[in-house]
């Protein structure tokens, strides 16, 4: 009888699916964080069965990593260079992310900041180092807030797509390096290959423990920035553009002014990566300055759902993965862009398992309709 | 004049790739899916095709690898965004990177396997992509050589392109894929199965741009493997959907104007005499030349598929 009748209910099709989806209200942080961790966790079992089918050992791979982000005091160094841009950028982006304004242009806004950085350096240098470091800060953080200030504008003036238009003005900027390196900025010194002469020890980061001081500009911007986000008028209103627009404007809100006012913070935060990168790591201004930083940064300020003290957190790990696949390449073999596959697939993991944070599974009930 | 027809060819040659990735994005987008990952996509479709045809010398086998590697990738993106229903545009930056980066990674070990550390397409596989000859009609004076003399990727990026104009707008089944695109709710009320027709159109749509990869990989290098080759070429295919206004059959024009502006510095009067990184910037430039234009103009809105980038929940309606 119970047989037939579940034979019906298969025809009919009025049985419950298997498996269906709800909306769950809002998970306790520690859930939320428990799971991001398991993400990660998973993220890396299945990027060790990667490794695997190259015919390594995953464990002695991660365990490279690992010792190649932290075998000396060099090293640590090495991994504490690379995370400075990337922290800086993610918290110039928290910024835009907020208000909901897709900048997709960290990278772009990087550049314009050592570019306008780059010639008080070059011509500037015989003033005192204070002074031509501190004009170096400024012009980066103006090139890159004016670079940020394009799209913010023609979105407030026109609806012009952001995303899109901020994509563009990275590589505008990336070939306006290509531009100086081959023309008005060429060191004559060096006839074979166009590059910009390295700069004058007055236009170099002082260094604090064997690192520039990218890395304390970057803690106490993580600071700062967290204040101005959550305890300020200014921050207030981000937060309110970002939710709604309307709600804004029927505050009295200058949607407009605080959009223009907020990117150019946040290209400014950008372009002072820059003129760090530039006067802190590399002494020169190549193409390589961003080289992905500006996309990597998209990622971990969101991941870290825009909290600065957690973006300093997945920056030191991204940091100590890149690195560590640094050396990779010598130990195994494996090319260092490894990173980047494995960027991207502890990614999908962090974003697949986003799902239950917000949604649960509810299974059939055995026997049950 | 022989002049200005050697360069709309070469429009023509180097634009095609852009069609692919145009074409690709215009149907994921129609399934109201904006993916950013197009870049990662042609990334992983011109290794993936390369790899294939250096390593099987079939132009057929490097085709279809290329389609299904970009169709995987696209599958990766489809789960997330449809089924898991992550952000759309964070997923596909990822894409990008994950593509990207995967695709340089393969490249690495291909290029340390080759011999003399360069992987050459064999001159048998090369020859069969050259330009087609047809009798009679190739050897058309001007019109032959503008219309009948291109290899043979080029036509069938027109083709798609013509197929999917006809079977968005004619078609039943592109019409509700227009449907999910502009209101999946309504869609799903009228019983389309809206989950299946994101899934395949996303799917279709990332091998589209998976061949437009292969394009790039097979023929910028005359059969040698260029790193990096993709190049921001998947960004700019984002920017052509709004320009050809979601319309494949504007997206041919569009992407042949555009190969234009790559090429153009080859075609320059002489005397003109502009540094090489302005004629690299030109596709970029010109491409947020448009973006403002177009939405200056307003006209593009309503043209949009309404439901673009918005996560569907069927229980949230």
């Amino acid at each position: 009888m119970a047989e037939k009748m579940h034979a019906a209910q298969r025809r009919s099709g009025s049985r419950q699916p298997l498996v269906r989806v709800i909306k769950k209200n809002n998970m306790p942080l520690y859930q939320s964080t428990l799971l991001r961790v398991g993400a990660f966790i998973t993220a890396l079992i299945a990027g060790g069965l990667f490794i695997l089918c190259l015919g390594e050992n995953p464990l002695s791979v991660y365990g490279t990593i690992l010792n190649g982000a932290f075998r000396s005091s060099i090293a640590m160094q090495g991994t504490v260079k690379i995370a400075v841009p990337l922290l800086i950028c993610s918290l110039g982006l928290t910024f835009a992310f907020k208000m909901n304004f897709w900048n997709i242009g960290a990278e772009g806004q990087l550049i314009m900041g050592a570019i306008f950085a780059t010639p008080i350096a070059l011509y500037l240098d015989q003033l005192p180092r204070p002074l031509v470091l501190l004009l170096m800060m400024v012009a980066g953080m103006i090139g890159g807030g004016l670079w940020a200030l394009i799209p913010a504008i023609f979105k407030v003036r026109f609806g012009t797509n952001e995303t899109l238009f901020t994509l563009m003005l990275n590589y505008i900027a990336q070939y306006m390096i290509m531009y100086f390196r081959e023309g008005p900025w060429r060191d004559p010194n060096s006839p074979a290959f166009p590059q910009i002469k390295r700069f004058a020890q007055s236009a170099r980061l002082y260094e604090v423990l064997g690192v520039h001081i990218g890395w304390i500009i970057a803690i106490l911007l993580v600071v700062l920035v967290y204040i101005y986000l959550n305890k300020t008028k200014q921050g207030y209103e981000i937060s309110v553009v970002g939710e709604s627009q309307a709600t804004a404007r029927y505050a009295g809100m200058s949607v407009g002014k605080i959009v223009i006012r907020t990117m150019f913070i946040s290209g400014a935060i950008c372009g002072l990566a820059g003129m760090i990168q530039i006067a802190g790591a590399d002494y020169t201004l190549s193409d390589t300055v961003a080289g992905g930083v500006g996309f990597t940064a998209i990622i971990i300020a969101w991941v870290s759902r825009l909290n600065p003290f957690v973006i300093a957190l997945v920056s030191a790990l991204f940091a100590i993965l890149e690195k560590g696949c640094s050396v990779m390449q010598s130990t195994f073999g494996i090319s260092t862009t490894a990173s980047d596959v494995l960027q991207g697939v502890i990614l999908f993991f962090i974003l697949g398992f986003e799902f239950f944070t917000r949604y649960a599974l509810v299974f059939r009930k055995r026997g049950g309709k | 004049m022989d002049l200005i027809i050697n360069f709309l060819v070469a429009a023509i040659v180097s634009g095609t790739p852009l069609l692919f990735g145009t074409l690709g994005e215009i149907l994921t987008e129609k399934a109201g899916h904006l993916n950013l990952g197009v870049e990662g996509m042609m990334a992983i479709g011109a290794i993936a095709g390369f790899y294939t045809g250096y390593k099987t010398n079939s132009v057929l086998l490097a085709l279809l690898m290329s389609f299904a590697a970009g169709m995987l990738c696209a599958l990766i993106y489809a789960f997330l965004t449809i089924t898991l229903k992550a952000t759309h545009n964070v997923t596909g930056l990822t894409l990008t990177i994950f593509g990207s980066g995967l695709s340089s990674f393969i490249a690495f070990s291909m290029i340390q396997n080759a011999e003399n550390g360069v992987p050459v397409l064999d001159r048998s596989f090369t020859s069969s992509l050259a330009n087609i000859h047809i009798p009679f009609l190739s050897d058309i004076p001007v019109l032959g050589k503008l219309l009948f003399q291109y290899n043979p990727l080029v036509y069938l990026g027109v083709v798609i392109a013509i197929v999917m104009a006809v079977y968005i707008k004619r078609t039943r089944a592109g019409l509700n894929l227009t449907a999910v695109g502009e209101n999946p709710g309504a869609a799903d009320a009228a019983g389309i199965n809206v989950t299946l027709v994101k899934y395949v159109h996303v799917l279709i749509g990332g091998g589209i741009c998976g061949l437009g990869g292969a394009y790039m990989a097979l023929t910028i290098g005359n059969g040698s493997w260029v790193n990096n080759v993709v190049n921001g070429y998947g960004w700019i295919a984002v920017a052509l959907v709004i320009f050809a206004s979601w319309n494949p059959a504007k997206a041919i024009g569009g992407a042949f104007v555009f190969g234009a502006f790559s090429v153009i510095r080859y075609y320059m009067p002489t005397g003109v005499n502009l540094p090489t990184a302005f004629y690299n910037m030109l596709p970029f430039l010109v491409t947020a030349i448009v973006l403002v234009i177009s939405s200056v103009r307003k006209k593009k809105k309503h043209v949009e598929p309404a439901a673009i980038g918005a996560i569907y929940f069927r229980e949230e309606r």
